[in-house]
């Protein structure tokens, strides 16, 4: 007899889920899937535009992540356009993408996941937000929100008003940095450096108390993929993507115009999202991981000497590839001060503040892939254009559809350690979306949707009937 | 020169034989709102959105071709005419797809700017959603007709100021569409001079500059004025 407990939507991550959990006779979690059943058509959409818009289109496909599909779109623009964007562009587009990181790990550190981690997984709901954090540690509260706003404000200060319209554009960027913002940055870059050193510091005093939650959220082996310098290094917008195994072996790197050679996309009938895996592994064992846990394991250096030294200190923590979903909390601190490192490096740059920011060409090719990572994870962009800069196919691969498996595993997991009998738990459904948010997963943007729901968890029967219905708020 | 005597919104203002409500209007700082009209082109009442009241008419009628009469009393703001402003800019939402976020002339739009002078903030009307083309065929410009509201200002300003006549209206009704010469693709076009005019004068973002950004488009209207006042002068000369 197979039972299915159905959980939907899950609160506090961006966009709306389902999930099913199939349970087999012995009340033991068989499978989890994660169910995104929010209409995906976003790729037609722009079928017949102009890739010239589509930095601005991409980047409202999701209010989350706006910046790194624009940089993702404007980079695979460059490529249509055949040319190298000037060394400032460059530069600055990468600074964006630093300030997109900061505010974007910032949000999933301390809003979204902050509460299970600081008031625990078993905190009432009520408490369990940002509300609740503000009141029981103002402290760790006010920090997160400061170093959220420093990341908006590196972005606010290179695009202006445009952040989410185009000033990157193919070719390069719309606007040069002022030596005003570029001064302003810098003052306030020292705040933001205070601010990741002592949360670094708290969390790793914190870490030994966690283990059970280490193991059990998504501990298990898997591919990853990430971009890395052609050095092996940590690398966020240029570079190659590499993908390796969870003993630290390399099973490919290649540039992103071959991504299709060694990335397949697999489709269910249940779910909206795109699977995608590494080919050569086959399908499902080939999906992998991508994001922050995925470009530690896979760098060799960060190249900072700070961040480096943290990431010593994390592989002698979590092993010398990290395999708990778990630790993609740990990651993101790590990188927000590889961030805030590599800010100050760029900003130092006097290439950075050079005038001329903005390759003009025409059209010059038919079809270009473009990559960045994305907070949450490697991005591709691949479009194909007519003779006059028309798109006729449009192809987006996002982290969170990239991450839709391992995600699956993890809640299996989860759910399989903390489900006894056929109850739904508070407990056990606090920890599974605490599971789903440590991969910061970012709905509306992998399904181009919007929108989310009120909280609806279902017990459905092996004979197909609803044993029990429950609605929670969505805006827990 | 002789001289008509109007009432305007209760003020009484004298206007030139021959000259428009509209134009009497603007002369006496009275803004009424036009979007097809561009000074320094011919009138052809086409967008309806400058519609006041005529005592004595029962329709309403378009300022800008609406010759001062001697003694006629108008009304140009009042709770009808808002209304009726508002459905036309409604209409002109929902015809075809207006999707401000991304396009070239966000924030620097007649049809938006209008809309939000009338105090448009939602459309009542089933969007249409047509299925427009994009032309991207010309080397410097492009036209987007989910973006056109028909206004025919580069029809006017391409065969009144340039004289090319590259622009014309093909079609019927809500399935009319702006064409370059015998609808063949711009990039094609013979006649064409690639001068630009057309795009300056458009009043949303459907004419544009290929490698404009989102927002990125600012069009300078203006220039036909100050080109056919000049022009006006030298011949005077
Ligand atoms: S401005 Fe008078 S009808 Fe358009």
């Amino acid at each position: 007899m197979v039972k299915k407990v159905l959980i939907d939507p899950v609160t506090r991550i961006e966009g709306h889920a389902k999930i099913t959990l199939h349970l087999n006779d012995d009340g033991r979690v068989a499978e989890a899937r994660f169910h995104v059943t929010e209409f995906r058509g976003f790729e037609k959409f722009c079928e017949g535009r102009s890739f010239r818009e589509m930095p601005a289109i991409t980047s409202r496909i999701c209010g989350i992540c706006p910046v790194s599909h624009l940089l993702c779109s404007a980079k695979t623009g460059d490529g249509l356009l055949a040319v190298t964007p000037p060394p400032a562009a460059v530069l600055l587009r990468r600074i964006m993408n630093l300030g997109q990181i900061i505010q974007s790990h910032a949000l999933s550190f301390f809003h979204l996941s902050g509460p299970d981690l600081m008031l625990g997984f078993g905190a009432p709901p009520t408490q369990r937000s940002i509300f609740g954090l503000i009141e029981k540690r103002p402290e760790f509260a006010r920090d997160g929100i400061r170093l959220r706003k420093f990341g908006q404000q590196v972005i606010e200060r290179l695009g202006g008003k445009r952040i989410h319209t185009a000033w990157a554009t193919p070719g390069g960027v719309t606007d040069p940095l002022s030596e005003e913002n570029r001064q302003a940055i810098l003052t306030d870059l020292e705040t933001a450096d205070a601010i990741i050193t002592r949360t670094l510091t708290a969390y790793k005093e914190m870490l030994p108390r966690l283990q059970a939650e280490v193991n059990a959220f998504g501990q298990f082996p898997s591919l990853f993929l990430s971009l890395v310098t052609p050095e092996g290094n940590w690398e966020h917008h240029h570079g190659m993507v590499r993908v390796g195994d969870a003993t630290g072996q390399v099973l490919a790197t290649f540039h992103e115009r071959e991504y299709a050679r060694y990335l397949g996309e697999a489709v269910e009938p249940w779910s909206y999202l795109k699977f995608p895996y590494f080919k050569e592994a086959g399908y499902p064992q080939g999906a992998y991981r991508v994001g922050p846990l995925a470009r530690l394991n896979l760098c060799r250096r960060i190249g900072t000497p700070r961040a480096d030294a943290e990431l010593i200190e994390f592989r002698q923590r979590c092993g010398a590839v990290a395999t708990s979903s778990f630790h993609y909390h740990y990651a993101r601190l790590v990188e927000i001060l590889a961030a805030v490192e590599w800010l100050k490096v760029h900003l130092d740059d006097p290439r950075t503040m050079d005038r001329r920011v903005q390759a003009e060409a025409d059209l010059n090719a038919n079809e270009a892939v473009g990559v960045s990572e994305a907070p949450r994870g490697t991005l591709f962009h691949h479009y194909t254009v007519d003779d006059h800069g028309l798109l006729t196919r449009v192809n987006l691969l996002i982290a969170t559809g990239q991450n839709n498996l391992p995600m699956q595993w993890t809640i299996r997991q989860i759910a399989d350690h903390f489900l006894r009998g056929p109850e739904l738990t508070d407990e056990m459904l606090n920890r599974m979306e605490a599971g789903i948010r440590a991969f910061d997963p970012c709905l509306s943007c992998s399904t181009h949707a919007f929108g989310a729901m009120p909280l609806h968890v279902q017990l459905v029967g092996s004979d197909g009937k609803v044993i029990a219905e429950r609605y929670r708020g969505g805006g827990e | 020169m002789s001289v008509r005597t109007f009432t305007l919104n209760d003020q009484l203002i004298t206007a030139a034989a021959g000259q428009s409500i509209l134009a009497a209007a603007r002369e006496h700082g009275i803004a009424i709102p036009t979007l097809c009209e561009l000074e320094g082109l011919s009138t052809v009442g086409a967008c309806r959105l400058c519609l006041v009241e005529v005592a004595g008419s029962q329709r309403l009628l378009p300022a800008c071709t609406t010759e001062v009469q001697e003694g006629m009393t108008v009304v140009s703001e009042s709770p009808r005419l808002k209304h009726y402003r508002q459905t036309i800019l409604e209409l002109f939402l929902a015809e075809r797809n207006h999707v401000c976020a991304v396009c070239v002339s966000n924030n620097h739009c007649e049809l938006q700017n209008r809309a939000v002078e009338q105090g448009v903030t939602h459309v009542r009307f089933d969007y249409l959603m047509p299925t427009l083309p994009v032309d991207m065929s010309h080397d410097r410009f492009g036209v987007d007709h989910n973006r056109c509201i028909l206004c025919t200002r580069c029809v006017r300003v391409c065969d009144e100021v340039e004289g090319a006549h590259t622009w014309d209206i093909m079609g019927r009704g809500f399935q009319a569409r702006v064409i370059t010469d015998m609808a063949e693709p711009w990039g094609d076009s013979t006649s064409c001079t690639s001068c630009g005019k057309c795009v300056q004068v458009c009043p949303t973002g459907a004419l544009f500059d290929k490698r404009a950004t989102a927002g990125g488009m600012v069009k300078q209207p203006s220039f036909v004025k100050v080109l056919q006042h000049a022009r006006a002068r030298k011949e005077s000369q």
